[in-house]
């Protein structure tokens, strides 16, 4: 049972490399904090650092409230997951579980109970005896949590521990470790570059972008109010749409391409600090859910756009469509791939899958205005008040 | 119709088949006449015809191998100086290819450069300079005088190898070691080298035939049949004007008969690759 703390901590690799800069986080007692970020955010070294495999260039790292950064993996108290599991293959899963305990002397009666009771608690008890490679994939999942978990550490590392699992599987087993965290109640920091496993697994979400935090905050409120364009981007999906718009009527109103929407007081007024930016441009977000088909008879701001392609889900469509505005690329939030194929004016919402919409349509989507967000075009900062 | 499902015998018949069968025979052909010989009576070795079975079946050849021949004496030099200068040469290989494979070092590849070319460093061209050294101190007609040149040219060989299987091994390893308290000593015994096992039982294998069969250095080193190994003293057998074939062919029979043992009990671990499942996949 312990916090951990980091405190301008710097990670500065021998041949200049910056991976971590000044980051400053807190983890409380029994909390699950996520680090999610694209590849290469610094998010697995700033994991790494907290282990205690990687040495800290500046900045202070606590764990318990006890400065940590000249002290051993060993003397952190932690227990870790690999993303491959890292498993000792000429173990039996009982050794490899006990492994760790046997290393502290525990007497042999004591550590046959502790193995056996984290067994049960992982559904491992009948695969005791078999080897990491007689296992499935989530079964050696559940080893490496089991033998992070015998040892009641002070602290949980998991490096995107779900990574080689099926996508079917992964699901299940998201629900699983939080589950276990929840049961065993200590601080856990967890690694991935899956948002969706961010969102659902955090208690509070840190977002990393190459070595700097962007935001750190509980799911909903990285959802509904995020910082940056780069939160706002990486967080959801599919993606936020973000346009470049033209700010006019002193912030009552903006403009993408030929579209002119008016924005209703409440938006005004949340985002008072847009009246300065009257006559520049913009960064104009929209999230896909937040576009639906406009229905007869509405009075609200609507986006028109011309139907490219439509991706029938069952529950919903997910439309893609252009408009004549130009759309921004967050830098980095999405695979390189990904952005070069970003095509001009671009957008994509989610409608009611009764909406009778089909490729070279021309569409109206109701805005839903509440969730409508603004960026600085240069800073990427949110605009609010 | 090429997919059919062939039944019988005829599913046995395909290209890989029949061309390891006709390596098998390329190899055991030899193997057999060797084995059969050694079993016939030193008369019926040459007759024309030949006697592909040996009729009668004679133990005599073994027999006159260890009581005329002093074979006794060499298997067991071959057998002291081989597995000594194997224990050596495992020893230092998997240290040194641990050190090389696994941990950060300055100048590892000029001295992986360095090993590489000692290791294909003819022998003959070191027997003049090595038997003066042996000389002067004092070693020539000894057990060291084989085993320390033994080694010394099987363990280059021995860190290749073993220092490519430690590679493989994921770093991940270590880590989690060191997580869970174990001192790298502790890492190394306990999880580093049992699943580097198999590159350990390769390198034996391939170093214990080598020093079994090692023949220039052995025949320079040591002239006194009592420091005499099984390559030298079987092929100084007999006398200027006989060459006792049935008992050379049975002499070479029990020479084959460790290599034999040891690749069938290790052939597990060299085929197999351990570290299966210490990670994904």
């Amino acid at each position: 049972m312990a916090t951990v703390s980091m405190d301008q901590v710097n990670k500065v690799y021998p041949n200049g490399f910056h991976a971590v800069h000044d980051l400053s986080l807190e983890v409380a007692d029994g909390e699950f904090m996520v680090l999610v970020g694209p590849s290469g955010c610094g998010k697995t070294t700033a994991l790494r650092m907290v282990a205690g495999l990687e040495d800290i260039s500046s900045g202070i790292m606590r764990i318990g409230g006890r400065e940590v950064n000249d002290l051993s993996p060993k003397e952190r108290d932690i227990a870790m997951v690999f993303q491959n599991y890292a498993l000792y293959p000429h173990m039996t899963v009982a050794e490899n579980i006990g492994f760790a305990l046997k290393l502290r002397k525990l007497p042999k009666d004591k550590l046959d109970a502790k193995v056996k009771e984290t067994a049960e608690i992982l559904g491992l008890t009948e695969w005791l005896n078999r080897k990491p490679g007689q296992l499935s994939g989530g079964q050696r999942q559940r080893v490496a949590m089991g033998r992070a978990i015998v040892r009641e550490p002070s602290v949980f590392l998991m490096d995107e521990p779900l990574s080689n699992l099926d996508a079917k599987l992964r699901v299940q087993m998201r629900a699983e470790v939080s589950r276990i965290q929840r049961r065993i109640g200590v601080a856990t920091v967890y690694v991935t570059h899956d948002q969706i496993e961010a969102m659902t697994m955090g208690d509070r979400v840190a977002v990393m972008r190459a070595g700097v935090l962007q935001q750190c905050d509980n799911p909903q409120v990285l959802y509904d109010r995020p910082d940056n364009i780069f939160v706002a981007a990486f967080i959801g999906s599919p993606a936020m749409n973000l346009y470049e718009g033209t700010v006019g009527d002193g912030g009552r109103s903006v403009r993408l391409g030929s579209q002119q929407i008016d924005l209703p007081g409440a938006v005004t007024v949340a985002h008072s600090g847009l009246a300065s930016y009257a006559g520049k441009t913009v960064v104009v977000g929209l999230r896909p859910e937040h576009l639906p088909a406009a229905q007869a008879g509405l009075t609200g701001p609507v986006l028109t756009g011309d139907v490219d392609l439509v991706e029938a889900l069952g529950s919903e469509l997910v439309i893609h469509f252009t408009i004549d505005a130009k759309r921004v690329v967050a830098e980095g939030a999405h695979a390189a791939d990904a952005e070069a194929a970003t095509i001009s004016g671009e957008g994509v919402a989610r409608v009611d899958p009764r909406t009778p919409a089909k490729a070279g349509d021309r569409l109206n989507f109701a805005i839903d205005t509440d969730g409508i967000q603004f960026f600085d075009p240069d800073s990427g900062a949110a605009i609010w008040t | 119709m090429r997919n059919r499902k062939r039944t019988g015998w005829h599913r046995f018949i395909n290209g890989v088949n029949i061309s390891t069968f006709l390596v098998a025979l390329f190899i055991g052909l030899p193997l057999y006449w060797l084995i059969a010989s050694s079993f016939k009576t030193p008369v019926n070795i040459g007759v024309d015809p030949p006697q592909y079975f040996p009729d009668p079946l004679s133990l005599s050849n073994y027999k006159s191998a260890f009581v005329d021949y002093d074979f006794g004496i060499y298997f067991r030099n071959s057998l002291i100086v081989t597995l000594i200068a194997t224990a050596l040469v495992l020893f230092l290989g998997t240290l040194a290819g641990y050190a090389l494979g696994r941990l950060p070092m300055r100048g590892k590849f000029p001295m992986l450069v360095a090993l590489l070319m000692i290791s294909v460093f003819p022998e003959i061209a070191l027997i003049a300079p090595l038997y003066i050294l042996l000389e002067h101190l004092h070693w020539l007609d000894s057990f060291q005088a084989l085993i320390i040149p033994d080694t010394a040219f099987n363990v280059p060989f021995a860190i290749w190898i073993l220092r490519n299987y430690m590679l493989g091994i994921p770093k991940e390893m270590e880590e989690t070691g060191r997580i869970d308290g174990a001192s790298p000593l502790r890492t190394v015994w306990s999880i580093i080298l049992p699943q580097a096992l198999p590159g350990i039982f390769t390198a034996g294998i391939f170093c214990f035939t080598a020093c079994w069969t090692e023949f220039l250095m052995a025949l320079t080193f040591n002239s006194s049949n009592n420091f005499r190994t099984i390559p030298v003293g079987v092929s100084l057998f007999g006398t200027i004007d006989i060459t006792p074939f049935a008992q050379i062919f049975a002499a070479a029979v029990i020479a084959t008969v460790p290599i034999g043992i040891l690749v069938f009990i290790f052939r597990k671990f060299v085929i197999s690759g351990l570290t299966s499942g210490a990670v994904k996949g």
